[in-house]
């Protein structure tokens, strides 16, 4: 009764294109921004349960923020452009290592000419590594202009495992650390330090509200019409005039940048100080699962997919421990593989297309309740 | 001569050990052709047959079995646990998944790797179990013509010959038997098959079967060489260039291609590697990969890929 658009006439054009042209639709987000943005520091200066203690914002809701950005990017790419990546993983890293050698000052020596470059602040540094993730992203997606589907799955493998082996063994990236591990900079933003879980959850989350809501009309407008176009048929795309060259790299460009911000927010905020192997192949699978489990050609899929993958395995794990039921940690963690592979099956078996058209199918019965037509 | 020798060493070496990359790509190419499934569960499949035979093995071992007899009785018993993956894949997984689109069932692979990962440690245990076979000392040839010999390690001319006797045995199965043909045309078109009375579903479990069986050779050398252990999932990520470069639809692509990608990253490693920081092993295969398909998008020996609208 509640969810019904009858009555909301649309006047103008603007109105008719909206992102929300439903006012529940507005409503509700704009709730849930508030209860992002309010309501969870509130309730985590307030100490209420379950925000007790850091553990649901420091382990639990910052990696969410993160990694849905990062399935975000990926679906521009696979959901919308339907170029399958198993690279997401290097895209991250790059947009992290390339964050930490701006923040920490570059200096290249060419022989002839040197390049130098002064430490940069935390934001431009981030910026300057999607940036970074960008240019990989479109030199890794040329090959895409030949190849499709599993195949250029494995070309874009290619990226992830040579930067795996780029970051463990040019110790430039890390900038010679005996380790291999790497300290981010401290969080200073324009004199405002970062550091409370609370304050970077924050700062993680106005990164993934600015980058989906431009993400959003991205995929509405042309750029994202003409990506649509390519996954839904490349040839008949090109034949209506679409440029295969200038579609593919622009999805590849923009989704690298998203998930090379992603990254550098990981390794940032997240970890604080990290390893190549925070970004291995283990990642690019997990952040695909996400985009399909969430659904593919969603923004809002990205956040279910997220949400699910990521709560999962903690959920798994606490189970055992709710129950009383004395099972090793080693037994726990094979367990948790089993249960998730088992419950991607059956997602994909009942729902192929992911939580994304499960929303959808609410929303249009909602629509029509009580009246099934 | 040394320069030369020390090459034909590296040369050698490297085409053994592509050939056992070539047994997991085998796997690989038997369900594409098959069902058009990209099985990412093929290395899993390794290590479950590997941990199976080999617990079997140790078990019967313990009980006072001659070594020959065990050899037997974990062979079988692997062959069975595969027969019954096979079945439990096909009955749950794949037959729901019948006519979703190929990324689809391959993320659906995905969830079956994780099952079989996770299971196959709870049932077998997940500690490294030595297997031992095949010997694993070495020869040494042309000592000569060469100074120091070449030196070419027995298990990788084990695998060499068993790589071998499976293709020839593979051939005659898909050429000469009748579910060798039926599963041929499984592979040309579906519909056609299903309407001369080929069923699916039985196709299906055989070539997962077979893979499962190719997987569990793939499993005695690999568990020879390196132990059964959880790292032999990663070989499955080893053989997607060799699929690549042979062709995904392609038994002898899949042969060859293992032994540009063994020969190719062994000769990289000890001629590029000293320069550039060594290690290059790791993401040669892939970047070479790469390379192929820029040149022939389909792989060396894949059929032509033709589009239409």
């Amino acid at each position: 009764m509640l969810y019904r658009e009858t009555g909301q006439f649309k006047t103008s054009y603007a109105a008719d294109m909206a992102i929300f042209p439903i006012r529940q639709d507005r409503i509700a987000l704009y709730v849930l921004l508030a209860i992002a943005f309010i309501g969870i520091p509130v309730l985590d200066a307030l100490q209420v349960w379950p925000f007790a203690g850091e553990y649901l914002l420091r382990a639990i809701l910052i990696p969410f923020l993160i990694l849905s950005l990062a399935a975000v990017g990926l679906n521009i790419l696979t959901g919308y452009c339907g170029q399958l990546s198993l690279g997401s993983g290097a895209f991250m890293a790059v947009g992290a290592y390339s964050a930490y050698k701006f923040g920490t000052g570059v200096h290249l020596p060419l022989g002839l000419f040197d390049i130098a470059i002064p430490a940069l602040p935390v934001l431009p540094s981030i910026l300057l590594g999607g940036v970074m993730a960008a240019a990989v992203g479109i030199l890794f997606g040329v090959p895409s202009l030949r190849i499709k589907g599993l195949y250029l799955a494995v070309a874009t493998l290619a990226a992830q495992f040579f930067f795996d082996w780029v970051f463990i063994r040019v110790q430039w990236f890390t900038n010679y650390t005996s380790s291999g591990s790497v300290t981010a900079p401290e969080l200073n933003f324009f004199g405002l330090i970062v550091n409370k879980p609370v304050e970077r959850y924050l700062l993680c989350l106005i990164f993934v509200t600015v980058v989906a809501l431009l993400a959003k009309n991205l995929v509405r407008g042309n750029i994202g019409r003409q990506w649509m176009a390519i996954r839904d048929m490349d040839i008949a795309a090109e034949l209506m005039g679409i440029r295969p060259l200038y579609a593919k790299l622009t999805a590849f460009a923009i989704s690298s940048f998203i998930m090379g911000i992603a990254g550098a927010l990981w390794a940032f905020v997240y970890l604080g100080s990290w390893e190549p192997l925070a970004f291995n192949i283990d990642r690019s699978f997990q952040i695909l699962f996400m985009v399909i489990i969430g659904g593919l050609g969603s923004i809002l899929g990205s956040f279910l997919g997220a949400a699910f993958i990521l709560v999962l395995p903690i959920m798994l794990d606490q189970v055992p421990h709710a129950l009383g039921i004395p099972i090793s940690v080693e037994t726990v963690s094979l367990l948790v593989f089993v249960v998730t592979g088992a419950l991607i099956c059956w997602l994909l078996i009942v729902e192929p297309h992911g939580f994304a058209r499960l929303w959808l199918t609410g929303k249009e019965k909602l629509r029509l309740w009580p009246y099934p037509y | 001569m040394v320069a030369f020798g020390q090459f034909l060493e590296v040369l050698i070496s490297g085409l053994l050990a592509g050939v056992l990359y070539s047994l997991v790509a085998l796997g690989f190419v038997l369900i594409f052709k098959a069902s058009g499934v990209f099985n990412f569960a093929q290395g899993a499949m390794v290590l479950l047959a590997g941990l199976a035979l080999v617990r079997a093995l140790d078990l019967m071992v313990a009980k006072g079995m001659p070594f020959w007899g065990a050899v037997i009785v974990g062979l079988v018993f692997a062959a069975a646990v595969m027969s019954l993956t096979a079945y439990l894949v096909e009955r749950f997984v794949l037959g729901p998944l019948v006519n979703q689109d190929g990324l689809t069932l391959f993320m659906a692979t995905i969830g079956v790797t994780f099952i079989i990962e996770g299971g196959a440690q709870m049932l077998f245990g997940a500690e490294v179990y030595p297997l031992p076979l095949f010997p694993t000392d070495a020869w040494f040839l042309f000592e000569k013509t060469f100074e120091g010999g070449i030196l070419v390690s027995k298990i990788d001319v084990w695998g060499g010959m068993i790589a071998a006797v499976l293709v020839v045995g593979l051939a005659l199965f898909f050429q000469r038997t009748k579910t060798g043909r039926a599963l041929r045309a499984v592979a040309d078109d579906h519909a056609a098959a299903q309407s001369v009375g080929i069923s699916l579903d039985w196709i299906w479990f055989i070539v997962w079967l077979v893979a499962g069986l190719v997987a569990l050779v793939a499993a005695t050398v690999w568990g020879t060489k390196l132990g059964v252990q959880f790292s032999i999932t990663f070989l499955a990520l080893k053989a997607l260039p060799v699929l690549i470069i042979g062709g995904f639809t392609s038994v002898p692509g899949a042969i060859v291609g293992g032994l540009i990608v063994g020969a190719g990253e062994k000769i990289a490693e000890a001629y590029l590697g000293p320069s550039i920081g060594g290690g290059i092993e790791y993401w040669f295969a892939y970047v070479l990969a790469l390379a192929v398909l820029l040149a022939r998008p389909q792989g060396l020996f894949g059929e032509r890929i033709i589009e239409r609208i």
